[in-house]
């Protein structure tokens, strides 16, 4: 019963919500809108990550890699397109399927490699793909553009949206349309019997088995759906930057993906939304206090960029002793106790 | 009670294995093997430790291969794989618990339903009805085995909060709600007490009315005595005896085996 009503209160909790996101982006100017797009692009991803880490103890270092392969796959697409003359939400659409192809086939490569690995095996393998993008990228410079990557043509806003807001509203509608299928979905699947697969793997992967449970075909298909996952953000980067390149998708996304997931709660998809929030308005906020700050330009110069890194680290190692089950644990435990002091007859358990 | 009353007569044993040898390397866990199972009876394993009584469990679930002879299941030979062994109609409870340590006991005993699952997966990403059906289904039954056992009332619980006996209970519960028709036991009655032991008993002796084979392998000599219409015992890999409780206890090979006395 209680299955029940957490399903409608979150139901409820997710159209609220993206009403109210949509709603934002007409006030929002349009830097903001650009940084609430780029959430909702991290946010596929984190997303598509917490589900292959947290629900089914597999961990990739190599979602960056996965993204890159998606804003290439939607840059080759996209171009390709345009070069016919083609326009309108053809030249928006089908790219981002083309993302979710490429990156479901890449993921689906290394996930049958990643069936027969475990934890610090399968980081290495995945951390490989991110290391090789560079080299490969200018390897083969002809058709990825070398370390400048590719630039996109990409299908402009709609005229209706011309008055009333800039290309970056267009953007962040985008965005978070993506963001909001790829959550839906994989709400689908962390609450249906292959999240139950997918967590009993995690748990015990011999009980899962005598249970029924095909391991090795579990394992495979959640890292291809966060494989997928991680593609849609990787097209929708692409969308907005109007570029893919190998700079734009380095060791750090993959790390900061990660680092997202666990503060924000790991296994959970509030929890990824907590954490692709944090990593945009993190640094913006460190930004502006060093800048706030008068510092002499050697030194802001120095910490540009790097501040944010060393707090998230710090910050990272902060979560995992105080609130081992991130942002996401905080907030269940408050609701926990708004709700137990609001009726007395809360105990649930008898015995 | 009477556990001979399923099957007709001349019926295949619900398991047979036949002539099992398992070799590691130079090693022979198991030689020449060979136990049947009845429909509707209990039968004992039992050995000293590194008898090779596991290894036995492990050809029949799929996880070794026999170097030599044959599982048959109903009378045909199969070759067991661990995730299809549900869809032989096998359960198998693992020595120790072998439970999902993240999840609630309800959903520890619905994951033993994966043979039931009909719907695909993208039926599954897409929420649509037969898979949301299915699931609300899978819970029903789950709970009415809980029921079953006596243990319902800690459905939403995360297993490592409960007492040993009842986690016990729920890998049992497990095992059971796909209504297997062989159910092996690894080791059910380790590190339970003796009244719970008592109770664990009553409950192996009633699964065969249900039509359920049960294969138990186990240390508790008095467990094995009072539940099983048969026992094999292994020693050292091989079989060293064969027939009921009485027949075996009054085997001076068994005595040996068990107690180290030159019976010569």
């Amino acid at each position: 019963m209680t299955g029940i009503m957490s399903s409608r209160t979150t139901v409820i909790i997710g159209v609220v919500g993206l009403i109210a996101v949509i709603g934002l982006t007409f006030v929002l100017e349009p830097f903001r809108n650009y940084q609430l797009a780029t959430i909702a692009a991290y946010l596929c991803a984190v997303a598509g990550l917490t589900m292959l880490t947290g629900v089914n103890g597999q961990l990739s270092l190599g979602h960056a890699a996965l993204m890159a392969c998606g804003a290439y796959c939607y840059a080759f697409t996209a171009n390709g397109l345009a070069e016919q003359e083609i326009e309108g939400p053809v030249l928006l659409i089908v790219p981002i399927i083309a993302a979710v192809v490429g990156a479901t086939v890449l993921g689906l490569v290394i996930g049958l490699a990643a069936a027969r690995l475990h934890g610090p095996y399968l980081a290495g393998v995945t951390l490989a793909f991110v290391i090789a993008l560079p080299a490969v990228t200018s390897r083969f410079s002809d058709v990825f553009g070398g370390d400048q990557g590719l630039w996109i043509t990409v299908e402009r806003r709609p005229e209706f949206l011309a008055g009333r807001g800039g290309t970056e509203m267009f953007q962040a509608w985008v965005a978070i349309a993506c963001a909001a299928v790829v959550v839906v979905l994989l709400r689908n699947l962390m609450r249906s019997n292959f999240g139950r697969q997918m967590r009993a793997v995690r748990d015990n992967e011999v009980a899962a088995a005598l249970a029924g449970i095909n391991v090795a075909r579990t394992k495979v298909i959640a890292f291809t759906v966060s494989s997928a996952a991680a593609g849609i953000g990787g097209a929708v980067m692409a969308f907005m930057t109007q570029s893919a390149s190998p700079g734009a998708f380095n060791l750090f996304i993959s790390l900061f993906l990660l680092m997202a997931a666990v503060i924000g709660g790991i296994g959970t998809l509030y929890g990824a939304l907590w954490g692709s929030i944090l990593l945009v308005v993190l640094p913006d906020v460190i930004g502006s206090i060093t800048r706030g700050l008068s510092l002499s330009p050697e030194v802001a110069q120095r910490l540009d960029g790097n501040l944010a890194v060393g707090l998230f680290g710090a910050v990272m190692v902060l979560v995992v002793i105080v609130a081992p089950f991130g942002i996401q644990g905080l907030v269940r435990k408050a609701g926990h106790q708004i709700r137990s002091r609001g009726s007395l007859q809360s105990a649930p358990h008898p015995k | 009670m009477t556990p001979h009353d399923t099957g007709p007569a001349g019926a295949p044993p619900r398991l047979a294995l036949r002539d099992i040898t398992v070799r590691f390397g130079g090693l022979t866990a198991l030689e020449s093997v060979s136990v049947t199972v009845p429909a509707g009876s209990v039968v004992g394993i039992m050995g000293p430790n590194g008898a090779g009584k596991t290894t036995l469990f492990n050809v029949v679930c799929g996880v070794y291969k026999p170097t030599s002879g044959s599982v048959e299941i109903d009378g045909r030979a199969v070759r067991p794989r661990t995730h299809n062994l549900t869809g032989l109609g096998i359960s198998r409870s693992l020595q120790g618990l072998g439970l999902f340590g993240g999840q609630s006991v309800l959903d520890n005993v619905v994951a033993g339903l994966q043979v039931e699952t009909k719907h695909s997966f993208f039926e599954e990403l897409l929420a649509l009805p037969r898979a949301t059906r299915s699931e609300r289904e899978k819970k029903e039954r789950a709970m009415a085995t809980l029921a079953s056992l006596g243990i319902d009332a800690y459905a939403a619980a995360l297993p490592d909060t409960l007492p040993y006996a009842i986690r016990k209970k729920v890998s049992i519960a497990r095992a059971l709600v796909s209504k297997p028709s062989l159910l092996l036991l690894d080791e059910p009655a380790g590190g339970l007490g003796h009244e719970e032991i008592e109770e664990l008993a009553t409950l192996i002796r009633s699964i065969p009315g249900n039509g359920c084979s049960v294969v138990l392998v186990e240390h508790h000599v008095d467990l094995v005595m009072s539940v099983c219409d048969s026992i094999a015992v292994l020693d050292f890999g091989k079989l060293i005896a064969q027939g009921t409780p009485a027949e075996v206890s009054a085997n001076p090979a068994v005595t040996e085996a068990y107690l180290g006395v030159d019976a010569a």
